[in-house]
């Protein structure tokens, strides 16, 4: 065992740094313990989220968490498909945002089913944010459950919400090197959504760079590129959809 | 910022922990954080400050172990090591990568003033 740090040695010692806090201050000569812990800090909300995704496979709903920079267009984007496809799969939807109901009385103008989760001064949604959410939307069995999070891009990447994956959106308004700048999530990710593509004739926006960009950080992400404005692109969005749907509800019935 | 949730966790199960063991007061919290986690360390730091006001660790001392990263290529069949994202490899420069270590973000251990075992030995 390391004796520096009690742990397995599976590390390197001079990336060992202690942080004093200017309120440190007690009695060394006070007898001191150490207790190994060994706990993954992410453990709570990894064990929530688990049960998250046992109930939506339990249930055969496809979540979805949608992530994206405030103002990509996540709420258009939904707004679009339930009006689009929410005669043929019913679709409810948690809208997180910081503060006010706003997102979720758009949604409820399109027909569905939606719940605000306010966040007040937190910067993302948690799996047991998720939980206690599930008990009031009550999301029916066999249909689509989408996640709008908090508008970030950093935090949360972290936080498994019981998803079958996360989609992250990008409009064509931002910089084309948004995935090298905020890699955590777009490696998070499986689907990336590029919006707002009927501005490109306006913009300097490279979107074949910005694929790359992305596919550099994450090999595997599968690219939708549309416009919530005029609805281009979103046939291939929703086809992807229903095949993803129909996918969890036949291996449920296997 | 994400870190204040994780140092809210973190000091939730120190003071877990330092409770079972009947202890008074945290002396030091351990956390190892991978290159690839996520986490900013100072930011963390920052927050632990914050999140640990009037609880057992108020002045714990805040040891972090980085953990460095590695992968491993696909297409080279080798093992990397891996600073940050974009992975890339160094031979072929390619970016399929996937990642073994780096993205650990775990508490480790705590030290706990040892009251009990003091009034034991009384």
């Amino acid at each position: 065992m390391c004796d520096s740090c009690h742990c397995n040695g599976n590390h390197d010692h001079q990336n060992v740094t202690i942080h004093h806090r200017s309120s440190h201050s007690h009695n060394h000569s006070q007898t001191e313990k150490t207790i190994r812990v060994e706990r993954d800090v992410l453990d709570k909300n990894n064990t929530l989220g688990a049960a998250n995704r046992a109930f939506f496979a339990r249930q055969q709903i496809l979540a979805l968490n949608l992530v994206s920079s405030p103002g990509s267009g996540k709420t258009s984007i939904l707004e679009r498909t339930i009006r689009d496809v929410g005669r043929e799969l019913t679709i409810s939807v948690i809208e997180g945002d910081q503060q006010t109901v706003r997102d979720a009385e758009r949604i409820q103008a399109t027909g569905a089913e939606a719940i605000q989760v306010n966040t007040g001064t937190g910067c993302h949604l948690d799996a047991h944010m998720i939980q206690s959410a599930l008990p009031q939307l009550k999301p029916t069995p066999h249909s689509l459950l989408f996640i709008e999070n908090v508008g970030n891009l950093v935090c949360p990447a972290l936080f498994d919400l019981g998803e079958a994956a996360k989609v992250v959106i990008i409009s064509v308004t931002e910089g084309e090197d948004k995935p090298l700048k905020y890699p955590h999530m777009f490696r998070a990710a499986s689907i990336c959504v590029i919006n707002k593509i009927d501005l490109l004739p306006y913009l300097d926006f490279d979107l074949a760079l910005c694929k790359e960009l992305a596919r550099q950080v994450n090999p595997e992400l599968i690219f939708f590129e549309v416009s919530a404005k005029n609805g281009d692109g979103f046939d291939n969005w929703y086809h992807w959809l229903r095949q993803e749907f129909l996918l969890i509800n036949t291996v449920e019935n296997s | 910022m994400h870190e204040m949730s994780l140092a809210l966790r973190i000091i939730e199960v120190a003071e877990s922990e330092a409770k079972k063991a009947a202890a008074t007061r945290i002396s030091s919290i351990e956390v190892e954080v991978g290159r690839l986690a996520g986490v900013m360390a100072e930011a963390l730091t920052f927050c632990l400050d914050a999140a640990s006001r009037g609880t057992m660790a108020e002045s714990a001392k805040i040891v972090f172990i980085t953990t460095a990263g590695s992968g491993h290529c696909l297409d080279c069949k080798r093992d990397i090591s891996v600073d940050e994202f974009p992975a890339q490899c160094p031979d072929c420069h390619g970016f399929g990568v996937t990642i073994n270590n780096g993205t650990e973000l775990k508490i480790r251990s705590i030290s706990i003033d040892d009251n009990e075992g003091r009034q034991d030995n009384v």
